[in-house]
């Protein structure tokens, strides 16, 4: 074979840090490249996406913004991800979290109090737990694939979430538009700037981090879920429960979605619409593997990944190039962290193996 | 004809439709997991292929072309997976994922200018005389090529998976790679095969949406087939007998849910659009319930990756 890889008897420490950032370098080459096939001054267009929408304290918050949902979503991924547990409808979680949240602050629309916001929060992840434990279920109790279930009830909280706005939940007073009404002053996340959007739901995804950091690191479930990712058959003899890790991961990653998704439509949006989300659950997969799986890791990989939305968004104003950059972006991304990783763990030669050392 | 069993035809005419581009996905993901190797891209090169196929008809006026390029197109986005998962050895499921995520970020940049362009899609064929003949005419003589084609297909694959050398050594690699390793069979070469073919067959599916089923190019169309089809394998046990069956079950639930609409029954129209995904979980439960058939009938090998000196 032309390319050949030879494991290393230990992975590298070095490359374990650099492989994203050699990662992160291959993508902003393809991006030149891209830009250059499009006709666009690469250097422009580079300043455009990563550059002009951070250039103020505005583009920071709003950076930030983006990030909370990215981070609460990617922590709960990689917790489950760690333990070989395949939750990937975050995105479902998200909007089902955002529809109990949401619904919650609909019904006590007019009556009000400061007991309400608590309530949403509780309500959204609650919401999303309740999504999650059901892929969770029909794992452990039918042995069913938990990507495909997760997935596929994705799609039917979003679809749940289209009626809702285009039915019963559609603001009376809307001109027909599929939204809710807006929310009560006392329904929102109160606001941390002034002049910027920045609400208390970036808090949340810090403390989200930390929280996961402390779960993964410093506790014994934490011990058990990377367990049983790593060796099965060692877990097995230790009498750590797959179950559990199923169930755990889930519950925690349905949790912080759902939290997630409340955070939009109680921070930015203040009202519920067919389009919480653009896509946030899916991004966090690339949040999640981008960090290595790590909570510190994947704060810096929603940064990133919310640059990546924010820089689409802003070449398509400045520049007028279509926002779906942003996708391409995140594919190549996830294929380069992917492909990178095998520095770590082999040396690559090239040309045929010696004649006679192979086994 | 009277109106019911004009009614009745026009539903399973539609089923037949609508359960096609499953068949090809489906099938194509059967023999890539029958050689051990698990792509979730699905969903990403049915779009590649349904964008691409699509503006290769505009451009050259021919849906055959379009065709065509949509499996080419489709054999080199899983040519790409291909590299990444059986000689970089990234991790299957991870990959496949990343594919599902660039092919519709991707099919959305290209597609951009391609959106609400009419265009002449792939036409039924129109047997003379057999084509007439009430009921049986429009249910089995009035369907486009790309229906024939995929129920030959299902036989090909078929017959090359329980009858054939070829199909025999990659059901051995997709159970075993050590052992066809030892035996001296090029283990990754034709692992890469298999992924080929699931990209062409995953090109074809979109086609199909693009060419025949729509025939429009909108971001997202596929909307969760991909997923659908991978459900359908485990659904099938992996026998491709069963993928029809599985298709056309699904075809139905989706028309039937337009059918209800239609017939004036107040439903709406999201709730309906929930059916297949929940008849998608519905199944998967049921088949799976059972861990020891699962367990019998899945490539032994399937997601795990191959190292010849590890």
């Amino acid at each position: 074979m032309w390319l050949r890889l030879e494991p290393r008897a230990q992975a590298s420490r070095r490359l374990r840090t650099a492989a994203p950032l050699i990662a992160l370098a291959l993508t902003l080459a393809s991006g030149t490249v891209l830009f250059g096939a499009l006709g666009q001054n690469p250097i422009l267009a580079l300043h455009t996406f990563f550059i002009r929408p951070i250039d103020s304290l505005y583009g920071l918050s709003e950076l930030a913004i983006k990030a909370a949902p990215l981070a609460l979503c990617a922590v709960g991924l990689a917790i489950g991800f760690r333990g070989n547990v395949w939750n990937i409808g975050a995105e479902g979680q998200l909007t089902m979290g955002a529809i109990c949240g949401g619904g919650l602050a609909l019904a006590f629309y007019g009556a009000e109090g400061p007991w309400l916001l608590p309530l949403m929060v509780l309500a959204g992840g609650l919401g999303g737990m309740a999504w999650g434990a059901i892929p969770a279920l029909l794992k452990t109790r039918f042995n069913a694939n938990e990507i495909l279930t997760s997935l596929m009830l994705s799609y039917v909280a979003i679809q749940l979430l289209g009626y809702l706005v285009h039915g019963p939940w559609r603001d009376p007073e809307g001109y027909n538009f599929p939204e809710t009404r807006l929310f009560g002053e006392q329904a929102l996340l109160p606001v941390l700037l002034e002049d910027t959007r920045l609400h208390a739901g970036v808090v949340l995804a810090l403390i989200a981090v930390g929280l996961g950091w402390l779960l993964l690191s410093r506790s014994f479930a934490g011990f058990q879920i990377k367990v049983v990712g790593q060796a099965p058959a060692a877990a097995a003899y230790a009498g750590f429960s797959r179950g559990r890790v199923v169930w755990l991961s889930f519950l925690i990653g349905g949790g912080l979605a759902g939290i997630a998704g409340l955070g939009e439509v109680a921070g930015p949006m203040g009202q519920l619409n067919p389009t919480v989300s653009p896509g946030y659950g899916f991004a966090a997969i690339i949040c999640a593997f981008l960090g290595r799986l790590h909570p510190f890791g994947v704060l810096l990989a929603s940064l990133l990944l919310a640059l990546l939305f924010l820089g689409g968004e802003s070449l398509q104003m400045h520049l007028n190039l279509p926002l779906a950059i942003t996708g391409v972006f995140q594919g190549l991304l996830l294929f380069f962290v992917l492909a990178c990783d095998v520095f770590v763990r082999y040396r690559v030669r090239f040309g045929r193996a010696a004649v006679g050392l192979a086994p | 004809m009277s109106p019911e069993v004009e009614t009745l035809v026009a539903i399973l005419v539609a089923t037949l439709r609508a359960g096609t581009p499953l068949v090809f996905a489906a099938l194509g993901e059967l023999v890539t997991e029958k050689s051990g190797v698990l792509n979730l891209g699905i969903e990403g090169m049915m779009l590649i292929g349904a964008v691409a196929g699509f503006i290769a008809t505009v451009l050259t006026g021919c849906p055959f072309a379009g065709v065509v390029f949509a499996m080419l197109a489709g054999t080199l986005v899983s040519l790409l997976f291909g590299f990444l998962t059986l000689t970089l050895l990234t991790n299957q499921v991870a990959t496949g994922l990343a594919l599902t995520i660039f092919g519709i970020g991707l099919s959305a940049f290209v597609g951009l200018g391609y959106i609400g362009t009419p265009i002449q899609g792939l036409q039924p064929l129109a047997v003379p005389f057999l084509g007439e003949i009430p009921v049986l005419g429009p249910l089995l003589f009035r369907h486009d090529p790309l229906v024939y084609l995929s129920l030959a297909l299902l036989a090909a694959v078929a017959w090359f998976l329980a009858r054939t050398r070829a199909g025999l050594v990659l059901r051995a690699v997709g159970e075993s790679h050590e052992a066809a390793h030892a035996i001296g069979y090029p283990v990754i070469a034709i692992r890469y095969l298999a992924v080929m073919f699931g990209g062409a067959m995953s090109g074809l599916a979109g086609a199909y949406l693009s060419l025949v089923y729509t025939p429009q190019w909108t971001e997202n169309m596929t909307a969760g087939r991909g997923w659908i089809a991978l459900a359908l394998v485990v659904f099938a046990t992996w026998r491709p007998a069963r993928v029809l069956l599985g298709a056309y079950l699904f075809g139905g639930i989706t028309i039937v849910g337009l059918h209800i609409q239609a017939a004036g029954f107040e439903a709406s129209s999201h709730l309906l659009a929930m059916l297949p995904y929940l008849a998608t979980i519905l199944v998967l439960v049921l088949i799976s319930r059972d861990a020891t058939r699962i367990r019998l009938n899945a490539p032994a090998a399937l997601g795990k990756p191959f190292h010849p000196d590890a």
